[in-house]
């Protein structure tokens, strides 16, 4: 079900149906993930991704309002050599992996003791792994802050008529 | 081995059949109650026609929306346009699954069961990923009407769900402090205290955590006081405008599964689940304290409904973000601090733990 969804993001000509099989790749990464024995990072996946990340997606698509008769397809006939080459590239890493590659033996197997999943994955975050943990949290709260900036109708620095204008007509 | 695995089938089968029928029907009637104290409060009488006081009523409605005619607006997109309600529906239904309805149970023949159809460790983030995903539901629907009040409808309206799904979320996070797991059937026998009553969650330790849940899941499910979306439905126009019968029973039916997921995720996180006084001797008195508590939310929201304004639009967002978010980072704060003092840990032996003397 993913490869198919992951077919149909990429085949489908109108955006919404593209952002509708994204989510479903995402709800079935999340199933392959409750299968590998690893239920947190499965939830977790489905609201950080398709619970939080595609509704942006889909409100951008919604407003923008791409609508697909605007957009004739075009062909492109140059580009299929290329496209043939790089699907056979792909096609044989595929065999590749699956025929020649042995799986690796023993993933660390004191995680799936009756610690669970969530413990050890919340004391790695804040002892082994606590500083990427805070460089990330800074990195989000400077993507929200900048997000915020550049929604305040032309960048951080306003001259002094510009800002009562603004403020005037933020507090409505 | 076999026998123990088509046992276990054959349960959670029975079990999702009960659940899913008991669930509905207490839906259909919830309606129906609804329409009746909404009346008795605006000093009527609700519809008591149809059967003894109106309890055939919803067979009526039902009845009335399978054989109304079915209009499907010209230039929407077809699929999406079926797919919103489904989407609706289903991510309201798929969370009834995790709740515990009642302690153990000792049947004659098949031994000892829980009552809980699927118990896994990250059943609390289960629920909140459905309800993120519920949100499709609306904002495809307000797209796939071609309809520029339903879009907009429907984007307030999903706006309004995950800036309160952010309130949800972090004033649940009290109650994980608290407990140390995400498994709603643990949650709910930590809540056992003297009498069954003393040891739930709403009065130790979280009462600003309930306040904060039960305005967001208020908001979350799209009632009064923060239903403008919906209202819109009455002014101009809402995400649900362009659908008709089957469908748009579909979608109130999810809104009002949805205010019954939700309550029942506050009975088991906050009211202490099936936990009452005598449950541990008689096991199936768990089921009817269980289902009770979410009569009484539901009754507290139908009483909202009948009580008060509704928010604009931007003050509800205010509300949202400027208030209750950075109320619900105060209670996690406080929470955390207060587990760490001695005081708290007394307080919280004495409360939790039964003393076996009744209960």
């Amino acid at each position: 079900m993913a490869i198919g969804c992951a077919i149909s993001m990429v085949a489908q000509r109108n955006p919404l149906y593209s952002a509708i099989s994204l989510i479903g790749v995402f709800i079935s990464l999340a199933c392959l993930y409750v299968t590998l024995s690893a239920p947190f990072i499965a939830a977790v996946q489905v609201i950080v991704y398709a619970g939080a990340i595609m509704v942006l997606v889909v409100f951008v698509i919604m407003l923008l309002n791409v609508d697909q008769a605007e957009r004739p397809p075009r062909r492109l006939r140059s580009l299929i050599p290329i496209a043939v080459g790089l699907a056979a590239v792909l096609f044989a890493e595929a065999v590749f992996i699956i025929f020649f590659v042995q799986a690796s033996p023993a993933t660390p197997a004191h995680n799936i003791s009756n610690v669970g999943l969530t413990a050890s994955i919340g004391t790695g975050l804040f002892t082994g792994y606590l500083l990427p943990f805070e460089i990330t949290s800074i990195l989000l709260l400077m993507a929200i802050v900048g997000a915020m900036s550049l929604a305040r109708r032309g960048g951080l620095i306003q001259p002094q008529a510009n800002r009562n204008e603004t403020e005037t007509s933020n507090q409505r | 081995m076999e026998m123990e695995d088509l046992k276990q089938v054959v349960f959670l089968l029975i079990g999702i059949i009960v659940a899913f029928t008991v669930v509905m029907t207490m839906v259909a009637y919830t309606v129906l109650a609804e329409r009746r104290v909404l009346g008795f409060i605006q000093g009527r009488l609700g519809p008591n026609r149809v059967g003894y006081g109106g309890f055939l009523q919803p067979f009526a409605d039902l009845l009335k929306f399978i054989l109304k005619e079915d209009i499907v607006p010209d230039k929407s997109t077809r699929f999406v346009y079926f797919l919103a309600p489904v989407i609706a529906t289903t991510a309201a239904l798929m969370t009834i699954v995790v709740y515990p309805f009642g302690p153990e149970i000792h049947l004659p023949v098949l031994g000892t069961i829980h009552l809980v159809i699927a118990r896994f460790d990250v059943a609390l983030l289960y629920v909140l990923g459905v309800t993120s995903v519920g949100v499709y539901g609306i904002a495809l629907a307000g797209w796939s009407s071609n309809n520029k009040y339903s879009l907009m409808g429907g984007l307030r309206s999903s706006a309004q769900m995950i800036s309160y799904e952010l309130a949800l979320g972090l004033a649940l996070i009290g109650v994980i402090l608290q407990s140390g797991t995400l498994d709603l059937y643990s949650i709910v026998e930590q809540q056992a205290g003297h009498l069954g009553i003393s040891g739930w969650n709403l009065f130790w330790v979280q009462p600003l955590g309930f306040l904060i849940y039960l305005i967001a899941a208020i908001a979350e499910t799209n009632r009064v006081p923060f239903d403008l979306p919906e209202a819109e439905t009455e002014l101009v126009a809402g995400f649900h405008t362009e659908y008709s019968a089957m469908k748009f029973a579909l979608f109130f039916l999810a809104e009002y599964v949805n205010m019954f997921t939700v309550s029942m995720l506050a009975t088991t996180l906050f009211l202490g689940g099936w936990n009452g006084p005598f449950v541990h001797e008689l096991p199936w008195l768990g089921v009817f304290y269980f289902f009770g508590k979410v009569i009484l939310f539901l009754f507290l929201y139908i009483w909202l409904r009948g009580t008060l304004p509704r928010f604009r639009f931007d003050q509800l967002m205010s509300f949202g973000w400027k208030f209750l978010v950075p109320l619900a980072i105060i209670n996690i704060v406080l929470t955390a601090t207060l587990q760490w003092s001695p005081l708290f840990d007394y307080v919280s032996k004495f409360l939790k733990t039964s003393a076996g003397w009744l209960g």
